[in-house]
């Protein structure tokens, strides 16, 4: 069984956001009103983080594309009184918007605070239903939803597979955010296959996950820049 | 009908049927006051139902808000009844007789609040089954569900078994309803036997009920305690929720008896002394309160490690500190003073504290709610959570109903134990002379 995984080259992301208009549209991710977006209720299933390091005038701002993390061992799904989230075999952390109740303790478990709730019924302005992509189903209000790493992209690469009676190959299954990466920045595989790229540049010196220490054990695996990590490997 | 010589009500203690059988106007302009607040608060619900739950003041990062800071608030003060009640009861102290009742409706009353705040804060209630049908043993919010359960049953049958002699009674006065106290009295009629069964009832549901309220809050404490999130997952938890329930309970208990014997002129019946008692409870509480407070928040402290540190500055020093410390003088500072001097432990110095703990340990759970939430680790702060005039409205809404429950509960049981007092009056002396006596030195009395 394979277990998908991340990893994003921060040394190569120029933080051009493609990543999150491509998932956006991908995943028929919600309009907010400017109003909504103003209290910080947008929802992002990735999303391009700012950190400020070190005070004027030797500051420095980071940047992070943070979708969800995919923990091997993730805190959300413990807290779930409904089962309405859970890890497929294959590593996927899911949710079930059918069966959510919307109680927000997911939200307030993660601690990397990437799972979104939607306070309103989804705003589509008329233009852009067109633009909706079918193979994603759309969220009521009131439920919890979050990066599933395109898993109904898995689920037709699986299919075709089955059909032209063969394995899945390398690479015919990628994340909408990964495909759009215009530096290429972000690789996408199976960490269980020790010569997939993802696997060997996860064992890179370079290599991080966020928030190592809450054992949570990402899938997303950062690697830093080469100016902070004082090394030279990639 | 029946015979009624073994429950013969006693002429002396007539004031406690007047609730039931005389309304004054007074009630009805009560009851119709706290009536609108209720029917503000569903109409209000039933917009939020509408439109969802953006019409809260909750964004992204603060999940949870007034709501869920009520369902810890509402459940504390469920601590108030059944468990003060059965303590009392079982260290036979023979003051609790005219409060038993009047602490265990709070416990069964405010539960139905705590437990629907929490629906109120889902964003599908109409999935709330969801938790019986698929319930995830793992999370602490089923646990949360399954132990409520449990102490709101508990509860009721330690509210209701107590109550049955004076459903009695009131049957054989035949004034009023008497075929709803009939059939609620299951037939008592004062019997040797039936009160053997009765007592010996009530003295086990005393003792079940402490150890079920006790795992009540601490699992309550545990949705916070479980995750992993800063100021949050703290081993102290479970205790530390425990006693900001009884020291919120407390509190409760003496302002809803205060209005009980102004209302109803229970002044024989509520005296100083009980005033004066629950106020030593409540000294008792403060100081364990702030001793847990003190112990969790320098833990801390000393420890800083820094994402912690953020969230425990911004609650003593940043946007949450003006909250932090009213908190501080409501539970801590104003009853302290007020208790620790026997002059002022009287209805009105006891009522004053008790004004300020409810405020107070309210403040507390916000505070314990929203900091955790308004600083995650890896996002940035939005700004701080200001609750919108829906939250704010429901809050009210749902004081407002508790409040009206409580009241038609009055008007239809009596609120203080007739027999309770009727026995304390007949046995308890000699009773406790015996007890007392039996403590001194002296030759064994052969039983």
């Amino acid at each position: 069984m394979a277990r998908w995984g991340m990893v994003i080259d921060l040394d190569k992301c120029t933080a051009c956001q493609a990543c999150v208009v491509a998932c956006q549209t991908e995943n028929n991710v919600a309009f907010m009103k400017p109003s909504e977006a103003q209290m910080g209720r947008s929802i992002y299933w990735i999303k391009l983080t700012a950190f400020q390091e070190g005070k004027y005038p030797e500051s420095k701002t980071r940047f992070l594309p943070l979708p969800c993390q995919h923990c091997d061992n993730p805190p959300c799904i413990k807290v779930c009184p409904v089962d309405a989230t859970n890890i497929t075999p294959d590593g996927i952390v899911r949710q079930i918007f059918a069966r959510c109740i919307g109680c927000r303790y997911c939200t307030t478990a993660c601690p990397y605070t990437v799972r979104y709730f939607n306070w309103y019924k989804p705003d589509w302005p008329e233009p852009m239903t067109e633009a909706q992509n079918h193979d994603v189903s759309m969220r009521p209000k009131g439920v919890v939803e979050k990066c599933t790493l395109c898993h109904h992209r898995l689920q037709k690469a699986r299919e075709t597979a089955i059909a032209e009676k063969r394995p899945l190959a390398p690479g015919e299954y990628i994340p909408a955010c990964v495909e759009s990466c215009p530096p290429k920045a972000m690789f996408f595989g199976d960490l269980e296959d020790p010569n997939s790229e993802v696997s060997k540049l996860s064992r890179s010196p370079r290599a991080f996950r966020l928030l190592e220490e809450l054992g949570t054990k990402p899938k997303v695996i950062y690697l830093s820049e080469v100016e902070r990590s004082g090394s030279n490997v990639s | 009908m029946y015979p009624s010589a073994a429950v013969e009500p006693a002429m002396t203690d007539e004031v406690l049927f007047e609730p039931m059988e005389r309304t004054t106007p007074r009630f009805y302009i009560t009851a119709a006051i706290l009536l609108c607040f209720t029917m503000m608060m569903l109409g209000v619900y039933f917009r939020q139902l509408w439109k969802g739950l953006g019409v809260t003041g909750l964004t992204i990062p603060v999940y949870w808000g007034v709501y869920i800071t009520n369902f810890v608030f509402f459940v504390g003060i469920s601590h108030a009844g059944t468990l003060i009640s059965a303590i009392l009861r079982i260290c036979h102290a023979e003051w609790r007789r005219s409060i038993t009742r009047a602490a265990e409706v709070i416990t069964v009353m405010v539960l139905l609040f705590g437990a629907g705040s929490v629906i109120v804060d889902l964003g599908h209630p109409d999935r709330a089954l969801n938790m019986i049908f698929h319930p995830n043993f793992r999370s602490p919010l089923v646990w949360d569900m399954c132990s409520i359960t449990v102490y709101l049953t508990g509860s009721v049958v330690y509210l209701f078994l107590p109550l049955i002699p004076d459903l009695a009674l009131l049957r054989d006065r035949g004034k009023k309803r008497v075929w709803f106290y009939r059939t609620l009295a299951l037939g008592y009629t004062g019997t040797e036997r039936q009160k053997r069964i009765l007592e010996k009832a009530i003295a086990v549901m005393a003792i079940v009920v402490i150890p079920i309220a006790v795992s009540v809050h601490t699992v309550v404490s545990w949705v916070f305690a479980m995750t992993v999130q800063p100021m949050w997952h703290s081993t102290i938890f479970g205790p530390y929720f425990v006693v900001g329930a009884i020291f919120s309970g407390i509190a409760a208990l003496i302002i809803a008896l205060a209005i009980i014997r102004n209302v109803y002129h229970l002044e024989q019946y509520l005296k100083d002394i009980q005033f004066n008692n629950l106020g030593l409870l409540l000294l008792v509480m403060a100081l364990l309160w702030f001793y847990f407070t003190f112990a969790e928040h320098l833990t801390t402290f000393y420890g800083s490690s820094p994402e912690e540190m953020r969230i425990l500055m911004s609650k003593i020093s940043g946007p949450y500190a003006p909250l932090f410390w009213t908190m501080v003088v409501c539970c801590f500072i104003v009853p302290v003073s007020i208790l620790s001097q026997p002059r002022l432990r009287s209805v009105k110095g006891t009522v004053v504290a008790s004004a300020f703990i409810t405020v107070g340990m309210w403040l507390e759970r916000f505070i314990i709610v929203v900091p955790s939430l308004s600083q995650p680790r890896l996002v940035q702060s939005q700004g701080i959570y200001y609750p919108s005039i829906t939250e704010i409205l429901i809050t009210l809404g749902f004081l407002a109903t508790f409040i009206l429950f409580y009241v038609l509960f009055t008007k239809i049981f009596p609120i203080i134990s007739i027999w309770e007092i009727q026995e304390g009056r007949e046995k308890a002396l000699e009773e406790v002379h015996e007890r007392v006596s039996a403590y001194m030195p002296g030759p064994e009395k052969v039983a």
